[in-house]
């Protein structure tokens, strides 16, 4: 199993964990933002091409020199996608937090009766 | 504790699949199809260096619209979700010596580096997004270290407006010259900067549109921080 691969299956699981396990909001949170990486990482591996640079053109690279520029632009959007949601989600944490005084999910469940 | 272990067992399960689905996967295996032809023809389409530059911003600029977009509505939910009457900081105490005097002096640095970031994103890593990150950090140092910093509302959201409709508008020059929407007229029709590729001055309207997302990016990341640090008064709702 590649390295690459590898690291990345094992940030989703680590995230997945944590989504599924933790009681806290904010840890669910972290668990997907570690998610997120996990998916950008395969991505971007996926892409690689062994022996290659980075696919900035500049002297003595040359375009068959270079890997795969798309899965690194589409990496580059969903990163942003993912600081977007990351700051919705967050602000719907503090609103959690200033209405139940807690951010344990079951406890804000058993309060919602 | 059975719920642990319940989870493990199905973590255990996907990861098993995963790796079965990408095991078919080699690594580091030429499969470009698309990519092949963005690096064979970046050069002379766009004249910018840096291939994934010229993917985000010129091959797939609507696609970059609708991202600025997508964060545009994020900092504006923010700001909804997180609105009260009163607002305050409640921070009683200014940051430590070493906080208040770093934030002070690395702040012109910090932002001289996030302008670079995003001026220089056809030619090197990097571009409008993580330059503008970078200079709401400096605002988010200031922050941290002074309880009374707020920043300057009235430039900082037509400042927004301003890179977003400025985005829309070079996207709609590009159809009245070229015949279709964020069509690259500083380079395909004005042929500006053909004898530098590779320079600061080349790459047509991407380092404009850059420069435009990166403002955008450091006002709305610092409007997204202003509204999350303060808070709403006591008993206030």
């Amino acid at each position: 199993m590649n390295p690459y691969y590898f690291a990345s299956i094992a940030l989703i699981l680590i995230g997945l964990y944590a989504i599924l396990v933790k009681r806290n909001v904010l840890k669910m949170l972290v668990g997907l933002s570690i998610m997120e990486t996990g998916v950008n990482l395969l991505l971007i591996s996926v892409g690689y091409v062994s022996g290659k640079s980075a696919p900035i053109l500049s002297e003595g690279i040359t375009p068959d020199k270079a890997v795969d520029p798309i899965p690194q632009a589409l990496v580059l959007t969903a990163i942003v996608i993912g600081v977007a949601t990351t700051a919705m989600a967050l602000s719907v944490v503090i609103n959690l937090y200033e209405k139940y005084k807690t951010l344990n999910v079951e406890e804000i469940r058993r309060l919602r009766g | 504790m059975v719920k642990r272990i319940l989870a493990i067992v199905f973590i255990l399960i996907i990861g098993l699949w995963m790796a079965k689905g990408l095991d078919q996967v080699s690594f580091g295996e030429d499969r470009m199809l698309v990519g092949k032809y963005y690096l064979e023809h970046v050069k002379e389409d766009t004249g910018a260096v840096n291939a994934v530059t010229a993917v985000v911003v010129n091959y797939r600029g609507f696609d970059t619209l609708g991202e600025v977009t997508v964060l545009f509505i994020a900092s504006t939910g923010v700001a909804a979700l997180l609105w009260r009457k009163r607002r305050e900081r409640t921070a009683k105490t200014d940051g430590s010596v070493v906080l208040t005097t770093g934030a002070k002096l690395l702040l012109p640095f910090v932002m001289l580096f996030g302008s670079y970031i995003f001026i220089h994103g056809h030619l090197t890593p990097g571009g409008g997004f993580p330059g503008g990150a970078t200079i709401a950090t400096a605002f988010l140092f200031l922050y941290l270290a002074f309880t009374v910093y707020e920043i300057d509302h009235k430039l900082f959201e037509p400042l927004e407006g301003i890179a977003g409709v400025g985005y829309v508008t070079l996207g709609l020059i590009g159809l009245a010259i070229g015949g279709y929407f964020l069509f690259d007229w500083i380079w395909q029709s004005w042929g500006l900067g053909k004898e530098n590729i590779g320079r600061l001055f080349s790459a047509g309207f991407i380092p404009i549109i850059y420069i435009l997302i990166g403002l955008k990016v450091g006002t709305e990341l610092t409007g997204i921080i202003d509204n999350m640090v303060k808070e709403p008064e006591e008993g206030g709702q």
